[in-house]
């Protein structure tokens, strides 16, 4: 047993393997000091939620209250690790500012009330509202945070009952673009890989993934293989220098909005190498010849002038690429947020495709997520697509739900694509959408051009709803706000980013009068009076268990099965992989092996975009292109972003977050290690460009775009010349002004950010941005807040390392004995 | 030989859909996603402008290589004016720019039609000539065409239901 402080080492201690071994055990464990030596009363079985990783762990409850947090030795995802978001972030449920009671605007203010008030009121106005408009008045907003069980709920109720099409989640801004490139390529969403791939790869390539601070676990999987024999290479396409870029044999660190031109250009050289696997493409593959024709017009000199890259670094990591045998790639927001998002990650796909690398181990390709439960909003219909993976250009799928949920198919809304959240608040904006309902996110910082978004949400025509566990800088703008039950106070399944299915139960009672996410919504359905085609309750559940059992009925046969999936597997095993049913018991590791894909006319999810455009493909015209079910692969050249910088505004603006934050902090800012670790917002930039502007580590600096501007201190480091890098997570919840005090100069990173997307995936660009900076003065002296352990690290010395001292203390118990599990 | 008619009919066509994607830009700053793709599609009419110009040499055709539908001073103030009613929040005004959009996104189905009609009658002429770079031009420019009339009636269908049931 090791005491180690965790803020300080985040990643812990190594425990290497070897190439095809299995990764050994490591059980992290937190308990508050409070606890001593006494032992707690009871552990609870859940699962993290402070990113998509989904690492298991048990939670520790002595006197109703939780007192810490251990990994889970026999899980497949982390086996018994922690990261430090899950190791302190519970914390923040006990805070003594949580929502406790329903509130009501009266004459302006926010007032308590009883649930009762609250929800009459809400049904009220929903009623009235589809009496005047219909249900186009109406829409949903909500998260990937909370449990599949209730998003179903949620879909059955806006789509199903209430008959609006506009449902979506703030994972529109995290992970649409993961679902809409796993959709054009395969036709279906469905991450292919699994973490346990990283067991056998010789190269693992992480294109806009900065897994060290997203995922830590599954970095900590990595850094384990790198320190044993026969590590892989890592390839890291990335314009910061996170701990990936320095682990890795080549970093690529394009300009920002490039990262089309760099894919074709890698491609470029693995096609005409003939690095290709020319049967699976013949017998697995349409539209390869285009590709081919495609990518010839980007030969790494031409990649490299549009990326600012060396050619011969495109050329080096090409070879790695196109010449290993088992490669695990990984995408997330370098990508996905940034131009032409779907486009370049659709070229991640088509790498796989073109060297046949899928479907066995080593040969893993994982379109991250960014949340705790993103990929349940996916699969349940709560983000931009109908349940259970079904399609909406497809009558007969639309049919199936109809049966299932004992409606006419006419009342789920199927006559186009369901609302993508910017059409949503732009509805609002218009005035036509007329009822917002927030879930467990907020919108006032974490959607692009905040002004626009203020001034959208404060609109008197607009009754806002926000259910939430913290007051936030949304629920200040709301009609009507919700106390909602946390993690740990509730029961439900949630997904993670490679499949794998977790049971999270209660372990405490939430706080005051706080309810689960899911009584709300069963509670909303009662009193809305919604009813199936035969006059019984639409809604037939009552509780998260039969929720379950709902849902598997509607997974059934779609390529999210949780058929063979209870509660009580759950409670028995650990994590399991989706899909799960008769042929496949106990889940199911890869997808696609042998070359099947879910990409049958009849049966796939989707029929694709123009990657361009953004118009869906027509059902004929699909069934033109790809009759027989096969992967398809599709090209795209380069195109300059909007928005590009000139001599008003030099820089090329990306935001982040940082290991120590999820989102806007309403959780991570009340845990003390991780809200001391990194306090305060910071912008930054390289040393090039700091010398040149005369600023100096610590100076206050202003960034600003045509949108607005922020103040923060810069911290100099190693990111690329050109290029200044602000973190998302701070807003205004925790500083006595507001945006309004002082409009000239804010603290969130979204005031500076564009209204503009990705016109397939619809997800916003948060990574491209034209700006200026202006040194304000030289502040105090002291240092940028950032982070000195992961990409924000200075590169001057005397900034003291960021350590959590004492406090951060958690158990690492090494165990190295391998879990059993079915790993091939 | 009346393949020189075609072209000018073509060119004049595809100039009119280049001005009525830039004028859809304009006027729907607000609606980004309707102003940033208007513009990037206006590019594509522009280029085959400019490739049609220079083949139609060969027929004897002068045709302007510029598209003359830069947005110019008046451009400019529809755009600004565009941006105010776009967020503008009394209740009265809602639903004007709604329709509006669905105006222009109707015309540019029926121009983009109208351009791939004549596509299609320049590539049936390439072909009956064995003109190979005639043939090439429409074969390269058409399913753009194509795609910008996809977009458009996309649009359509997507905001539609929003417009007229609000």
């Amino acid at each position: 047993m090791r005491r180690v402080d965790r803020i300080a080492e985040p990643w812990g201690t190594r425990t290497p393997y070897a190439r095809g071994e299995k990764w050994p055990v490591r059980v992290d464990t937190f308990l508050a000091e409070s606890i001593g030596a006494e032992h707690p009363d009871r552990w609870v079985r859940s699962a993290s939620v402070l990113h998509s990783n989904g690492d298991a762990l048990d939670i520790a409850v002595k006197d109703g209250r939780i007192v810490g947090v251990r990994g889970r030795a026999e899980d497949r995802v982390n086996h018994g690790r922690l990261d430090p978001k899950d190791l302190y972030g519970w914390q923040a449920g006990a805070s003594p500012d949580r929502l406790t009671r329903p509130l009501v605007r009266r004459d302006g203010r926010l007032v308590e009330t009883d649930w009762d008030t609250a929800m009459d009121h809400i049904v009220a106005r929903t009623k009235e509202l589809l009496r005047d408009q219909g249900p186009s008045a109406i829409g949903f907003y909500t998260t990937g945070q909370l449990f599949l069980e209730e998003y179903y709920t949620l879909s059955l109720i806006a789509r199903g009952g209430l008959g609006t099409n506009h449902l979506d989640g703030n994972t529109r801004l995290c992970t649409a673009t993961a679902a809409e490139a796993l959709k054009q390529s395969f036709a279906c969403d469905g991450q292919p890989g699994s973490y346990t791939d990283i067991d056998h790869a010789d190269v693992i390539a992480l294109f806009g993934h900065n897994v060290a601070e997203t995922q830590p676990v599954q970095w900590m999987r990595i850094l384990d293989r790198l320190a044993g024999p026969e590590p892989p290479a890592l390839i890291c396409v990335d314009p910061r220098p996170t701990p990936v870029a320095r682990a890795a044999a080549v970093h690529l660190a394009p300009r920002p909005g490039t990262n089309v031109a760099l894919m074709n250009g890698l491609l470029h050289e693995i096609i005409g190498n003939g690095w290709t696997d020319a049967e699976y493409i013949t017998r697995h593959t349409v539209g390869f010849d285009e590709l081919e024709r495609r990518v010839k017009e980007y030969p790494p000199e031409r990649a490299a002038e549009i990326c600012d890259v060396p050619a011969e670094e495109i050329r080096r990591a090409a070879r790695a690429l196109g010449t290993c045998e088992r490669l695990v790639s990984t995408v997330l927001q370098g990508f996905y947020q940034s131009h032409q998002a779907t486009a370049a990650a659709v070229q991640v796909n088509n790498l796989h495709l073109v060297r046949g690398m899928l479907g066995r181990p080593g040969c893993g390709l994982l379109q991250m997520n960014g949340q705790p439960t993103a990929q349940n909003t996916r699969e349940c219909g709560a983000d931009g697509d109908l349940p259970g993976f079904r399609n909406w250009a497809d009558d007969a799928q639309v049919a199936d739900l109809a049966r299932l949920w004992n409606i006419d198919p006419s009342r789920i809304p199927h006559y186009g694509p369901p609302t993508h959240a910017m059409k949503m608040f732009r509805y609002a904006e218009q005035g036509s959408l007329r009822m917002l309902w927030v879930t467990g996110t907020n919108p006032a910082v974490s959607l692009p051009e905040l002004s626009r978004i203020r001034s959208v949400l404060s609109q008197e025509r607009l009754f806002l709803i926000v259910q939430d566990l913290f007051p936030t800088e949304t629920t200040e703008l709301a009609d009507v706000v919700l106390p909602a039950a946390g993690w740990a106070e509730k029961t439900g399944t949630f997904t993670n980013a490679d499949r794998t299915v977790h049971l999270s139960e209660k372990a405490v009672d939430p706080p005051g009068r706080a309810r689960p996410d899911l009584d709300i919504f069963l509670d909303y359905a009662r009193r809305m009076d919604l009813r199936d085609k035969d006059g019984a309750p639409l809604v037939k559940w009552h509780d998260p268990e039969s929720a379950f059992e709902a849902w598997k009925e509607c997974s059934r046969g779609r390529p999210c099965d949780y058929i063979g999936l209870s509660y009580d597997r759950l409670r028995g095993g650990s994590g399991i992989q989706w899909p799960c049913d008769a042929e496949h018991p106990d889940g199911t590791e890869r997808l696609y092996s042998g070359g099947a894909f879910w990409s049958d006319p009849d049966y796939c999810e989707s029929y694709g975009r123009d990657l361009v455009t953004g118009a869906p493909v027509e059902p004929t015209e699909y069934r033109a292109m790809n009759p027989y079910g096969k992967a398809v692969i599709k090209s795209a050249g380069y195109l300059p972003p909007h928005e590009q910088p000139d001599g008003d505004h030099p820089f090329l603006l990306t935001t982040g977050r940082t290991l120590y934050h999820f989102h806007t902090r309403t959780k991570t800012a009340r845990a003390p290690q991780l809200q001391a670790a990194a306090p305060e917002m910071w912008v930054e930039i390289s040393t090039g460009d700091a010398s040149e502007l005369g600023v100096m580590e610590g100076d206050l600096v202003e960034v600003s775009t045509p949108r607005g501007s922020v103040r923060a201190k810069a911290r100099v480091s190693g990111i690329r010349d050109g290029v200044l890098f602000l973190p998302f997570h701070y807003g205004y919840w925790d500083i006595d002004e507001g945006p309004e005090a002082d409009e000239a100069h804010g603290r969130a990173a979204n005031e500076l950010t564009l209204t503009d997307w990705d016109a397939a995936s619809k997800q916003p660009l948060y990574k491209t941005a034209a700006a200026r900076l202006r040194r304000i003065r030289a502040q105090d002296g002291s240092p940028a807040p950032a982070p000195t352990t992961a990409a924000s690290a200075p590169l001057g010395a005397g900034v003291p390392e960021t350590r959590g001292g004492q406090a951060a203390e958690a158990d690492e118990d090494v165990r190295g004995m391998p879990p059993t599990e079915g790993d091939t | 030989m009346k393949i020189g008619l075609v072209l000018r009919d073509l060119h004049r066509e595809e100039r009119e859909l280049a001005r009525e994607l830039l004028h859809t830009a304009e006027r729907h700053k607000t609606s980004h996603d309707i102003h940033h793709l208007a513009l990037d599609l206006a590019d594509w009419s522009h280029r085959h402008i400019r490739e049609l110009a220079e083949l139609a040499e060969r027929y004897d055709v002068a045709l302007d290589p510029e598209p003359d539908d830069g947005p110019g001073p008046v451009g400019r103030l529809r755009e600004k004016g565009s941006e105010i009613i776009g967020r503008r929040s009394e209740a009265g005004r809602r639903g004007d720019a709604g329709l509006l959009l669905l105006r222009d996104l109707r015309r540019i189905c029926q121009q983009a039609s109208a351009v791939s009609v004549d596509w299609e009658l320049v590539a049936q002429a390439a072909q009956a000539t064995s003109d190979d770079q005639l043939l090439d031009l429409a074969q390269r420019c058409h399913p753009d065409t194509l795609r910008q009339l996809r977009w458009a009636n996309a649009e359509l269908k997507e905001t539609s239901p929003q417009v007229l049931t609000s």
